[in-house]
């Protein structure tokens, strides 16, 4: 018998499922449907409901989703800006889109045009659409609790005023970035007073200006990125409580490029990181209370540059291999911490056998200080009077900041 | 002149000294490639060893063994021989066997582990190094009468090649540090071949730290073609003319 009531029970679900899929209608625009375009199929809607689009390419002007609808593209719908519109608005809360292409929006530095633009809403979701040759990509204008997710975003601008942000939020409250790829835009990813948000699996290279650009953005976390080969890496600045965890910075090339540019930052904390060929990997000017755990700096010209204002920053088990100069600084007041790092340029010994080197190891070189100041003397790299004056400056530290030293260098690597 | 050039050869390749240098190159490259881990640290090691032992022993030896065979000459210039072919086929002799004791030492164990562009260009400048300091050390030969004051002056091109230079660019950066220097020193490096050939070799070792403004600048030019080719005939230059200048001397000198 008690089979028989589970049996009842189950129906019962079942009619409150299909019950509650009563409501919901799904919506067909397509070039053989009722509706032609996607505009009618979203008047036809209520909140709810579902609209399907068919393949094939639409010249919807600006799409307006003022209803909480799913938009949902089969076969990659096409939408098309014409090169004068922003081509999907948003302004309704519970949306989603998921699976078109859009193509040529509008550019105007007035108006922000971009690809898909959230005004003011809550659990937006953004999820497998293909943005090219859009002014912004997707651009989340004081929204909570949204989505992104899987998008790849592709600009072709050249000149960094004809072209915005991929993924650029404005105001925001837990927002999840997740698994974006973003090539060629102004900077990949803008994070502009966003909260308690994170960025999880993104791959953001080739954008003119930043991979990755905070501003006064607190307690948000970034993990396993990639940023590669962007025209000045990564900055953040002026947040709070930022999270990093495992990103790779990688081959950010040039003067003023770093892998990552820390810039009045406050409370971070950074572990497993990998910075791999960059100019400077990390460059770090009003930054305070830092912690840098098990990141790995490998093969970069500096790894840190560490500046005068910096305090508290503390770096330990940290890989240093391969670096040309491991750390350059501007002043001698040194108020941070270097320990148990690993550095391959260690030529001390450990008697004791306790894996920790017995005499400490001076990151900042004379050379690299010489070389702050006159970078043309770039051109004595490695000769025989540099390598001269590095060994003297050891023995009897004179310019360099007596202060900056890892007193337990590692023998092996730290991890 | 083959004769003489095949003499001089076989001469310099039996010298005791000779054999210890190839030895010497070919136990710190190998030890250097097998001992770092990563094998740029190994070619690092391996830059300073090019830049400060070759240039070293090229102009010591070279300088020595023009002073011990001073009666050789004497002889050879005794015969129906041009005093000119005399002198070349000398020069030709002792840089060739300088050059291949270079090849065995360093140039062998490089193209075996590092057989790309960053080893080839190691292997030219060594070679190259090598002649050149020949060159010079002809030019103090010639100079100099007295076999004393001869090594001396050796010693001290080499010192002033390898240390007293860059010392005197580092001066002059400092004092005007408020101009832009970068193309000043490009210049400024083709006048010193073991500076024209680190910077050679560093464009193709150390990308990251030379992409700064400076290093692009640098990169600019002698990362292009043009760039290289030009380093290339500089480098020649600096056989060219001690070796044409010695030459002109012995012709009228007073053996």
């Amino acid at each position: 018998m008690g089979g028989h009531a589970e049996m009842r029970y189950f129906y019962f679900m079942i009619f409150c499922i299909l019950n509650a899929n009563a409501s919901a209608n799904t919506i067909y625009a397509g070039a053989k449907r009722t509706h032609k375009n996607i505009r009618s199929a979203i008047i036809a809607a209520s909140n709810g409901d579902t609209v399907v689009v068919d393949a094939g390419i639409y010249n919807e002007q600006n799409l307006i989703v003022d209803k909480s609808i799913v938009l949902k593209g089969i076969g990659l719908p096409v939408l098309d800006g014409e090169r004068k519109y922003e081509i999907i608005s948003i302004k309704a809360n519970h949306t989603v889109i998921d699976g078109f292409k859009l193509i040529h929006s509008g550019i105007s530095s007035l108006e922000d045009l971009s690809g898909i633009k959230v005004y003011d809403s809550q659990y937006v979701v953004i999820r497998n659409n293909i943005l090219e040759d859009t002014f912004f990509g997707i651009y989340i204008q004081n929204g909570l609790n949204c989505i992104i997710e899987n998008n790849t975003l592709k600009a072709i601008s050249i000149e960094e005023q004809q072209s915005g942000n991929g993924i650029h939020c404005w105001k925001g409250d837990s927002l999840k970035i997740i698994g974006n790829i973003i090539l060629g835009h102004r900077d990949g990813i803008y994070f502009e007073f966003v909260k308690n948000s994170v960025i999880w699996r993104n791959i953001s290279k080739n954008n003119i200006r930043y991979g990755l650009h905070f501003m006064f953005s607190n307690d948000d976390m970034y993990v396993n990125n990639v940023f590669r080969n962007n025209g000045s890496g990564v900055s953040v600045m002026y947040s709070n409580r930022i999270k990093m965890f495992s990103n790779y910075f990688e081959e950010n090339w040039g003067d003023a490029a770093h892998g990552i540019l820390l810039k009045e930052i406050s409370d971070g904390y950074m572990e497993g990181n990998y910075f791999t060929k960059n100019t400077s990997a990390i460059f770090m000017e009003g930054a305070n209370r830092i912690q840098m755990k098990r990141n790995v700096f490998e093969n970069n010209g500096w790894a840190l540059k560490i500046q005068a204002s910096c305090v508290d920053v503390v770096l330990e088990y940290n890989n240093f291999i391969g670096n040309t100069f491991d750390v350059g600084t501007n002043g001698s007041l040194v108020l941070n911490q270097f320990k148990n790092n690993y550095w391959d340029k260690y030529e001390g010994y450990d008697l004791n056998k306790d894996k920790i080197g017995d005499i400490p190891y001076r990151p900042v070189s004379m050379y690299s200080m010489i070389v702050e100041k006159y970078p043309t003397a770039m051109i004595l790299f490695r000769s025989f009077i540099t390598t001269l004056l590095d060994k003297t400056e050891k023995i009897l530290p004179s310019l360099t900041p007596e202060n900056l030293k890892d007193s337990t260098p590692m023998m092996n690597k730290a991890f | 002149m083959n004769k003489i050039i095949k003499y001089v050869i076989a001469d310099i390749l039996r010298n005791k000294i000779m054999v210890i240098y190839t030895g010497f190159l070919l136990a710190a490259s190998f030890s250097v490639f097998s001992l770092e881990d990563n094998t740029s640290k190994g070619l690092l090691s391996l830059l300073n060893i090019i830049l400060i032992v070759v240039p070293l022993v090229s102009i010591i030896f070279s300088t020595i063994y023009m002073y011990n065979s001073v009666e050789f000459i004497e002889l050879l210039v005794s015969q129906p021989l041009k005093r000119r072919t005399i002198w070349l086929s000398l020069f030709t002799g002792l840089a060739s066997s300088l050059s291949i004791a270079f090849f065995i030492g360093a140039g062998i164990p490089v193209l075996l582990y590092q057989a790309n562009w960053i080893g080839y260009t190691m292997v030219f400048s060594g070679i190259i190094l090598s002649i050149i300091f020949a060159a010079i050390a002809f030019l103090a030969t010639v100079k100099m009468r007295d076999k004393a004051k001869g090594i001396g002056a050796a010693i001290m091109l080499w010192l002033y090649f390898s240390l007293l230079f860059d010392g005197l660019v580092l001066f002059l950066l400092f004092q005007f540090a408020d101009y832009p220097l970068e193309k000043p020193m490009i210049a400024l490096s083709t006048l010193n071949p073991i500076d024209l050939s680190r910077i050679l070799i560093l464009l193709q070792l150390d990308v990251s730290a030379m992409m700064g403004y400076t290093g692009a600048v640098f990169k600019d030019f002698f990362g292009t073609s043009t760039g290289l080719i030009f380093s290339f005939f500089v480098l020649l230059t600096w056989i060219i003319i001690p070796v044409w200048y010695s030459t002109k001397k012995f012709n009228s000198k007073d053996l």
